[in-house]
């Protein structure tokens, strides 16, 4: 089994733009692998992730659920990773249309590189400006991951929104429970569809 | 004509079509069209000034689009940004020649959406375009990203190459090699012999029978070097038909004249190769470094060239032996004293 080098490189480009070079190869000489740079389009053993991360957790003494939480948002506001942003605003015209759109995340992604596999998610609509994101935690913490994600992405949006983390229902499963204060809150980021192609 | 309900419900699922009397003016257009005409209103005019239609060809008139069946046409507008359209057109009730066309930017979807700057919302909820153009901007990113990985992987070919120490034609070791075994021999002041090879007449077998040809004459001719000599010998290809031999721990003159006339031998038995045979044969310059003798890298190389040049001299085929007097003699006929190019 292998995992894609996009989630590696990923892990890799949020520690090192935060904490730095020496710290990432750090994470990598504790987590037993003897190189520190990951490929984005190359795959790697499955075992790899996970053990970064708990070496993430290790070197720089945060839990694992902030470390993941960052990682997602990282992946949205970075502008090295603006093609992200780019492909989830392709989702919805607003927030809520957004968080509908992810039900079908996992399986945009395939569509754009065909064997990234995420776990999948799924919204529920609870009551009126309550929602449930349910997340198959097959990767530990996805679901604090897809918290910051929509984080980010409220902002990126303009609207407020209250996140919370908490476990499934269902064993394996994490919940990202949110209360939208407000859809349209703030401008917004601009996003036109045709500005990402060159 | 059409009421206004029907009107509404076609904006919601065609915004870009057009509704066009029996006249074949405009009588109305849907919420993406008006958008993108800005101002300038289509209503009220004629569908052919609006637009040119590339196909069906040789169509001139309005009578020419009218059909009981559907059609497919090919559009273009006749304003700047001259968007293409692909399109169908359908009568829109029977028999009173009023007709409907639906337009799609097709596989202009991109240049539609960015001249007009366009909107999720300026499309049908069952329309693909979206879909089409997060596609297009995905695989674009991991293009880019193939691409990248693709130029660093390059990148580390060529330095890889750069750094190895292998000929890859003949399987030699190649002159990065030459110079670092001996600069190590030479530091260490140790015995050892040079032998400066050049191939007699390749150029000929190269230029009458090919490259081909003379790489596989230069394959040979590193087989046999490489069975001539000792498995801790060093034989390395240094230029195109040029050979260097390092031999450590000579016992005396006599060994390197016998390993020097076996290879001449070994070379100048024809080498046959697509029916015909190559002939070429050797000639060698060769320095025996005494132990506690430490010339300089160049001065050795130099002396192994001054030698090989009087074997060439000597009407080749030949080995020659370094010594001091070879070089005056070499002077005295205006021969190259450092590694200059050869005679062939």
């Amino acid at each position: 089994m292998t995992m894609h080098g996009l989630i590696n490189r990923s892990i890799q480009q949020y520690v090192s733009h935060t904490y730095g070079r020496p710290i990432w190869e750090q994470i990598t000489t504790n987590a037993g692998l003897d190189f520190s740079d990951f490929e984005g389009m190359l795959r790697y053993a499955r075992s790899y992730t996970p053990d970064l991360l708990q070496s993430a957790e290790e070197v720089l003494g945060r839990p694992r659920g902030d470390i993941m939480e960052d990682i997602g948002a990282f992946l949205v506001c970075h502008p090295g990773f603006e093609a992200v942003r780019r492909l989830l605003r392709f989702g919805g015209v607003d927030f809520v249309d957004f968080m509908h759109s992810l039900d079908d995340l996992d399986d945009r992604v395939r569509l754009a590189v065909p064997d990234l596999i995420l776990p999948k998610v799924e919204l529920q609509v609870c009551a009126d400006g309550h929602f449930s994101l349910i997340c198959d935690a097959s990767i530990k913490g996805y679901g604090h991951v897809m918290m910051g994600v929509l984080r980010a992405m409220a902002d990126d949006y303009g609207a407020l929104a209250l996140l919370e983390h908490s476990q499934g229902r269902a064993a394996g499963t994490e919940m990202v429970s949110i209360t939208l204060v407000e859809n349209d809150f703030a401008e917004g980021r601009a996003f036109s569809l045709a500005a990402g192609v060159p | 004509m059409s009421s206004a309900k029907e009107v509404s419900a076609l904006d919601v699922l065609c915004p870009m079509h057009l509704i066009l009397g029996p006249s074949g003016h405009i009588l109305h257009a849907g919420p993406t069209l008006c958008k993108m005409r800005k101002g300038q209103g289509l209503s009220g005019q004629r569908f052919l000034e609006v637009f040119e239609v590339k196909r069906p060809r040789a169509l001139n008139c309005m009578a020419d689009l009218m059909s009981d069946e559907p059609q497919k046409l090919r559009l273009k507008l006749r304003a700047a940004p001259h968007t293409a359209f692909k399109g169908v057109l359908v009568p829109a009730k029977d028999g009173d020649g009023t007709m409907i066309v639906n337009l799609s930017f097709g596989i202009s979807i991109l240049d539609g959406v960015r001249d007009f700057a366009l909107t999720n919302a300026d499309f049908a909820a069952t329309d693909l375009a979206i879909e089409m153009l997060y596609l297009i901007e995905a695989k674009t990113a991991a293009m880019e990203a193939s691409y990248n990985l693709n130029s660093k992987l390059q990148g580390a070919k060529i330095a890889a190459e750069e750094q190895a120490y292998t000929d890859t034609l003949t399987g030699l070791k190649n002159r990065r090699a030459l110079d670092t075994v001996l600069t190590r021999l030479l530091s260490a002041s140790n015995s050892f012999a040079v032998m400066h090879i050049d191939l007699d007449y390749f150029k000929t077998v190269n230029d009458t029978l090919g490259h081909a040809a003379g790489d596989y004459v230069l394959q040979h001719v590193a087989r046999i070097m490489v069975d001539e000599t000792r498995s801790h010998d060093l034989v390395a290809r240094v230029g195109g038909d040029e050979f260097t031999l390092v031999l450590p721990e000579v016992r005396d003159e006599g060994t390197l004249r016998r390993v020097g006339r076996r290879i001449i031998e070994r070379l100048e038995v024809p080498i046959p190769y697509d029916g015909t045979d190559c002939r070429i044969s050797a000639s060698i310059g060769t320095v025996w470094i005494q132990p506690g003798e430490s010339p300089s890298m160049e001065d050795l190389l130099s002396n192994a060239d001054v030698a090989l040049y009087a074997s060439k001299h000597a009407g080749r085929a030949t080995q020659t032996l370094y010594t001091p007097d070879l070089r005056d003699a070499a002077n005295a006929i205006g021969a190259p004293a450092a590694r200059a190019p050869r005679p062939a």
